[in-house]
């Protein structure tokens, strides 16, 4: 009696979940976040959107809404600040009535330049690249673990694999965030929880916008159907465009006795 | 032209970032995306030699480009912001395409209420160069069909226009080639249908009398085109295809289209376009419809948007680009105007593909700088041909201003400041519109004011 209640209740929430994934999207704003959330909205997803500005989360939802998604609710929030984060998320979640996907896209290109010289910059980078992802990804996992069910969908970067001297304080936040997805993965796969490291490469957004080359970068609807693809298919480690995972493995099998003197 | 001209044939520099569809001129600019409302005109402040809000460059020659200044790509405000059922008023940012709006639109049964020849165009463009469509005579342009929008200046005032609240910028908006200030959202009225389907008749005429009987005896079908063949003389002169179509009324699917497959990939040698393979290509279209008549139902794809099949036609008029040649005559000397400048441009030799005939109807339209008005439109892409070109059109502007005519803005590289300006006498109050810190190679080259904030 109470194994067929349990089926039903699983048939229940299966089917509302191949039809309506509940997702919680955290730096909704962002370029990527947003392309992927067109997908997910037009497949009538139930979505809910964290940002720091109103104004762009409010088109951001609008769009979405008119798009198909069932369900969209926002939050305005500076996840900078750490200490809101549980209230924020169990805010979320309850929301939601639910969470199949946490989808973090939070995350500053920052300026290099400045951080070499000020420690400030260098530490705001690695707070809002690195801390608050951890932040948000420690009550997330233990949510997930609890219900043995979840995908933890979270964008790194390749400038993680190694470090240059072009980018290296947005690498090395972006580091610690692999290597501390990759330890997360480890504990929590057993649970039945899903850790998704997606790696994208230069994409034309907003972030990347008035950079050399950028004309060459990813289409970011294109990244963003290979993250929607990659998360249905539960992949550990998304390379984006996939070419990058090659590239990387180039760039890191690089000698650093050579590689030091290289203009990367 | 200007000396700072690039010029594909003799340098190996890399193609500019931002071309134009006919890739004449081509022009370096610096790129600053807006990708949100409040965008403008905070992230170019600062910037030298001035700035222009850009859509998807479908516009042919130098209206879209600011030779050394700052384009501002809105491609990145794309939201649909509100939609109600009930009007059929969408309400979106205006950077979004009307590709995209028909993704939107044409499942839940609504359709653009005027549509130009590509759907690769963004409703801030559309507006920016108040386009036509088929539909000309019963819709007027599409201007006619949007309410309201936002206009944002340099000087960081907002304003929503429309032809009751701020109308004379509303006016001074629509056509205003994104002059006036930065169009942030865009209200436009929808309108039903109940299948893609269009019931569609082609019927074959041979000169400008027949063309104008076939628009008499059709002039309550809703869309109405011809295709004229510019290339022949003698006893097929202005032969052509009369094309009409009427949204099909028996219920059908709504579905949305798929992506294009195919696209030009590179460039097409120079020759690749002579009088010979433009006869063929004439011929075949015009023997492509064997019978005098042909009734069929066709998706809305083909009817509207031929050349959208096929990404990136533009390349196969190779590195030197193309430019359009684009007239409405006032019907007191439509027929014989028409006559006349296809004569010319079949004596040329330089004939193109795509010779669009239509008769514009009597609806206004809403913009102080709008192109339609009541007669014959003709136009039809020439290959630029160093030496050959530019003396041919600056002669059919001479021959359009004879009979009263005008030239269309958005598809021009070659119209002299004298023409411009008497094609468009009310250009100096419309000058009082414009943003100071906006400007375009089109306006600098028609009417000198090279100034920028």
């Amino acid at each position: 009696m109470s194994t067929q209640a349990t089926q039903a209740a699983e048939i229940a929430i299966n089917s509302n979940g191949n039809t309506a994934k509940k997702i919680l999207v955290l730096g909704a704003t962002s370029g990527i976040a947003e392309a992927t959330c067109r997908i997910w909205a037009a497949e009538g997803a139930q979505l809910f959107l964290v940002a720091r500005n109103a104004n762009k989360l409010a088109a951001v939802a609008a769009d979405l809404k008119l798009r198909g998604a069932s369900y969209v609710g926002t939050a305005v929030a500076d996840l900078d600040d750490t200490n809101i984060h549980p209230e924020l998320l169990a805010h979320a979640v309850n929301s939601l009535t639910g969470m199949d996907i946490a989808y973090v896209a939070l995350g500053v290109l920052g300026d290099q330049v400045k951080a070499e010289q000020d420690f400030e910059q260098a530490a705001q980078i690695i707070y809002t690249n690195f801390m608050a992802p951890v932040s948000l990804l420690t009550w997330l996992a233990n949510y997930c673990v609890q219900r043995h069910a979840g995908v933890l969908a979270v964008i790194s970067s390749v400038a993680g694999d190694r470090g240059r001297k072009s980018n290296y304080l947005y690498g090395s936040s972006k580091a610690g965030l692999t290597a501390f997805l990759a330890g997360l993965r480890n504990r929590v796969d057993r649970e039945g929880v899903t850790v998704m490291t997606i790696k994208p490469g230069p994409v034309q957004t907003s972030m990347t916008a008035g950079m050399k080359g950028a004309e060459k970068f990813a289409n970011v609807n294109k990244v963003a159907a290979a993250i929607a693809k990659g998360i249905d298919k539960r992949v550990d480690v998304l390379y984006v465009p996939a070419i990058w995972r090659i590239i990387m493995l180039v760039v890191r099998h690089i000698p650093e006795r050579i590689f030091k003197k290289l203009n990367l | 032209m200007s000396e700072s001209v690039v010029d594909p044939q003799t340098t190996n520099a890399a193609p500019p970032l931002f071309e134009s569809w006919g890739r004449y001129p081509k022009y370096n600019a610096n790129l600053i995306p807006l990708n949100w409302q409040s965008d403008f005109p905070g992230v170019v402040a600062g910037v030298k030699n001035g700035a222009l809000p850009v859509g998807l460059g479908r516009s042919y020659g130098d209206v879209c480009l600011l030779n050394g200044g700052t384009l501002m790509p809105t491609t990145g405000m794309s939201r649909l912001l509100d939609f109600n059922p009930e009007t059929g008023v969408l309400t979106a940012e205006a950077g979004i395409s009307l590709a995209q709006v028909l993704d939107f639109a044409v499942p839940r049964g609504f359709f653009l209420p005027v549509t130009p020849g590509t759907k690769y165009v963004t409703l801030g463009g559309a507006i920016a160069n108040d386009v036509h469509g088929k539909n000309h005579d019963a819709a007027g342009s599409f201007g006619n069909h949007v309410p309201c929008f936002e206009l944002v200046r340099s000087d960081g005032s907002r304003r929503i226009c429309s032809p009751t609240q701020n109308a004379e910028w509303f006016a001074a908006t629509i056509g205003g080639m994104g002059l006036t200030g930065v169009i942030t959202w865009v209200q436009l009225r929808l309108r039903h249908i109940v299948s893609r389907k269009i019931d569609y008749e082609g019927i074959q005429f041979h000169g400008i009398d027949e063309f104008l009987d076939l628009k008499h005896r059709y002039q309550d079908v809703e869309y109405t085109v011809s295709w004229v063949d510019c290339a022949s003389t003698g006893k097929n002169f202005a032969r052509g295809v009369f094309m009409l179509g009427e949204h099909s009324k028996v219920p059908g699917e709504l579905t949305r289209t798929p992506e294009p497959k195919l696209s030009v990939p590179f460039d097409f040698p120079g020759f690749a376009l002579n009088h010979t393979t433009v006869s063929m290509f004439n011929s075949v279209f015009f023997h492509k419809q064997m019978k005098q008549h042909v009734r069929t139902v066709q998706d809305y794809e083909p009817f509207f948007y031929p050349l959208d099949a096929v990404l990136h036609w533009n390349r196969g008029y190779g590195k030197r680009g193309l430019t359009q040649f684009q007239y409405a005559i006032p019907w007191d000397h439509a027929k014989e105007g028409t006559i006349a400048i296809l004569r010319e441009i079949a004596k040329s030799g330089l004939a193109s593909f795509l010779a669009v005939l239509k008769a514009f109807g009597d609806v206004p339209s809403l913009g102080m700088m709008s192109f339609p008005q009541p007669g014959i439109m003709l136009a039809l892409d020439f290959p630029i041909k160093p030496g050959l070109t530019f003396p041919l059109l600056e002669r059919l502007g001479d021959m359009t201003r004879e009979f009263g005519g005008r030239l269309y803005s958005a598809k021009d590289a070659a119209m002299t400041p004298e023409q411009y300006q008497a094609f468009y006498p009310q250009w100096q109050d419309f000058a009082r519109f414009r943003d100071p810190l906006l400007n375009s190679s089109f306006w600098k080259r028609v009417t000198g004011d090279n100034s920028t904030l």
